[in-house]
């Protein structure tokens, strides 16, 4: 914590999430947005899909948005995007304004990824952060193309012989560095310093940047709200959510880590509680432990 | 002022009107019968003829989507599509509407799917009725090109501020090669001005664009497309007739006329097919027979007021559609037996389909259209029911009878 503080105190800082939004208390996504407008600062144009950051942060009349913000719908957070671009640039960009998009799981994994694939193909110099909750949050907790191996939500119901969602969630990391981004990131909500640095990177990269943001979600997940930050570190200890960062395709960066079981992570929502309350599950819970300890190998963790 | 008389095709024509109005933003997506439009425009781009950010779209969705941030950024933006891209866009189109953000787009009008086809007939655009984008039709080579020079005045002014629709039969239009006259460009970039928009994403005074709102504000929201499409009205008239001044051409109010003064029968169509009917009119009025034309040139606003002064004394009216309202029969003369609703003087309207999916309207046709309308009149015609023409009950068997 030390180390944070004094990383905050270098630098004056103008929250540019005014308080007074609606977000669920322990909301990982709102912790985030508040970390990412710090680092990007007033000159930015901030483009967001449909979803829980959309609706907690802009009923009408009021605005939490201390910077210029853009919502259109559900699938187009990255070709908006690249208009409020292509507009600054048009006129020479004179203030050197930066376009940063925030959206969801759904409106990235799912239903915007042919609109975010335009956009790094065409080399928008935009930074892309995805806050990934891994379901539809804002809808009631369907899953998404995010939703990971084993997660019970309304729409991947654990039932017969259904143990949750039955396939692994999509790989955005690999998706973004297939398009040859020139900068591709993770980071989490419990490690500010390192999440507002990456930021940073990420606008300063020329062309694409692409940052995933793991953000619990406590209604989704099911677990205290006090406890959002320490589940978003326990997702990175136990290497079910990999630290990286790559730079041209290259491998620049990992947070190491000592594993802890997947198990302890589990166990904290009420999502996986199916897998230990019947021995069938134990392969289930296995094939998790393989996939993370996989992560683990390929990006040299440990 | 001297234009320059040429053959060109009808898409090369929309591209020198656009590019002379110097969008700051192109951003389109390939289909057919619309691809020229892009072609030729990001040739410009290209060559250095024309300045302007030149966006590759991963679909139409994308497309209108860029455009729409573009607009909303302050830019001048513009785009194309037809058929399946424009029921792709429809989603944005709604919500750069309510948004009030001006963009220009050609819609070269196709049918819609299934059967896939690219033959051209309104289903496409018609989709795009209720967004609170505006819509005009052009009937000629030549009234496309003038009307895009018009368009991004008229969408970008500050009393509309609406996306605006130029719409124009696919082939029939975009492909053909006619006469067109063009104006030299440094004076059409003058007449066209640059987009000064009201409010825009600006880091020196943060806005919120694209709320969320519940039942409070939503009625509202869509009143004031309403209004501003009625202020669009004065907008298209008064951009016309300034062009009219400045260039000599006008083909710009809501609806035109032809042969109305002493007509006892009146069509009424929109797009190419108009030119087809004024021919036959010719034709008709050579054997002595009181036909007229309306054209309907803005279908959004729609000219209510002005087709009841122009058919107000016309005892017969037949309405040729080339879009279906499955059900209920073509949107066009739905619209137009809405207008007539009421008024002491509403004529018999007989209603017919004709061209869907590109099926041949000749004057033949036109003839035809008019004699079974007056049979129709005669036997003091109420029903409802359009009128198909050129059906081929054959291919049904035996499941039509």
């Amino acid at each position: 914590m030390k180390k944070m503080t004094m990383y905050m105190e270098q630098k004056e800082v103008k929250e540019l999430l005014a308080p007074g939004h609606r977000a669920c208390p322990g909301c990982g996504c709102a912790l985030a947005v508040k970390l990412i407008l710090r680092e990007t600062g007033s000159n930015t144009i901030v483009v967001s899909a449909t979803g829980c950051l959309e609706t907690f942060t802009s009923p009408f009349m009021g605005s939490s948005w201390e910077v210029p913000w853009i919502h259109s719908l559900f699938e187009n957070s990255p070709a908006i995007a690249t208009g409020v671009l292509a507009a600054l640039n048009a006129k020479g960009n004179p203030k050197g304004t930066k376009v940063v998009v925030i959206s969801g799981d759904g409106g990235t994994y799912d239903i915007g990824m042919g609109s975010l694939s335009g956009m790094l193909e065409r080399k928008d110099d935009i930074l892309y952060i995805c806050y990934d909750n891994e379901a539809y949050m804002n809808t009631g907790i369907q899953g998404s193309s995010a939703t990971p191996f084993g997660a019970d939500t309304t729409t991947t119901p654990v039932a017969g012989d259904s143990f949750g969602k039955m396939v692994p969630k999509k790989d955005l990391v690999a998706i973004a560095l297939a398009h040859d981004a020139p900068y591709v990131a993770t980071a989490s909500i419990s490690d500010p310093v390192e999440l507002c640095k990456k930021v940073r990177k990420g606008i300063e990269t020329p062309g694409p940047a692409v940052l995933l943001i793991l953000t619990p979600c406590n209604l989704g997940w099911g677990f205290d709200p006090s406890e959002t930050v320490e589940l978003a570190r326990k997702a990175v200890e136990t290497g079910i959510f990999p630290i990286v960062e790559f730079k041209k395709g290259e491998l620049i960066s990992v947070k190491k880590i000592k594993p802890v079981p997947v198990e302890e992570y589990l166990k904290m929502q009420k999502r996986y509680q199916h897998l230990f309350k019947d021995d069938v599950f134990s392969e289930v819970l296995q094939a998790i432990q393989k996939s993370v300890d996989e992560n683990i190998l390929k990006y040299g963790l440990a | 002022m001297k234009g320059k008389t040429a053959i060109l095709e009808g898409s090369r024509a929309v591209a020198e009107a656009v590019c002379a109005c110097r969008p700051e933003v192109i951003s389109v997506y390939p289909i057919t019968p619309q691809t020229h439009i892009l072609e030729n425009l990001a040739r410009f781009v290209a060559s250095g003829r024309l300045k302007s950010q030149f966006v590759r779209a991963d679909s139409e969705f994308s497309a209108a989507s860029v455009v729409y941030g573009a607009s909303a950024t302050g830019a001048r933006a513009y785009t194309a599509s037809a058929s399946q891209g424009i029921l792709l866009m429809t989603e944005v189109i709604y919500a750069m509407a309510s948004t009030r953000l001006p963009v220009v787009m050609t819609v070269v009008n196709r049918t819609v799917s299934h059967p896939i086809t690219i033959q051209p007939d309104h289903q496409d655009s018609m989709s795009l009725r209720d967004t609170g984008a505006l819509q005009i039709h052009v009937e000629s080579l030549q009234e496309a090109y003038d009307a895009h020079v018009q368009a991004f005045r008229i969408s970008e002014d500050p009393e509309v501020q609406l996306p605006l629709l130029v719409c124009m039969d696919g082939w029939v239009i975009s492909h053909s090669y006619e006469p067109v006259t063009i104006f030299p460009e440094e004076a059409v970039s003058e007449f066209a001005g640059t987009f000064k928009p009201v409010q825009k994403l600006d880091p020196d005074k943060p806005l919120t664009y694209g709320s969320y709102a519940d039942q409070d504000v939503l009625m509202e929201y869509r009143y004031a497309l309403m209004r501003a499409q009625d202020r669009a009205k004065e907008k298209i008239r008064s951009v016309a007739a300034e062009y009219r001044e400045v260039f000599g051409h006008f083909d710009g109010d809501l609806i035109d006329t032809y042969c109305t003064e002493d007509a006892e029968m009146v069509l009424i169509a929109m797009g190419s097919l108009v030119s087809t009917i004024r021919a036959a009119i010719d034709e008709l009025r050579a054997e002595g027979r009181k036909v007229g034309l309306v054209k309907v040139r803005t279908f959004r606003p729609f000219p209510k007021e002005e087709l009841l002064e122009a058919c107000g004394k016309v005892p017969l009216v037949a309405v040729l559609d080339k879009s279906l309202s499955v059900n209920m029969g073509g949107v066009l003369a739905t619209e137009v037996k809405s207008a007539f609703y009421g008024s002491p003087n509403q004529p018999i309207i007989v209603p017919f389909m004709a061209g869907l999916g590109g099926k041949d309207v000749n004057r033949r046709i036109i003839k035809e259209i008019v004699d079974i309308a007056c049979r129709k009149a005669e036997q003091g015609y109420r029903e409802r029911e359009t009128v198909w023409m050129g059906l081929n009950y054959e291919f049904f068997g035996t499941e039509v009878k």
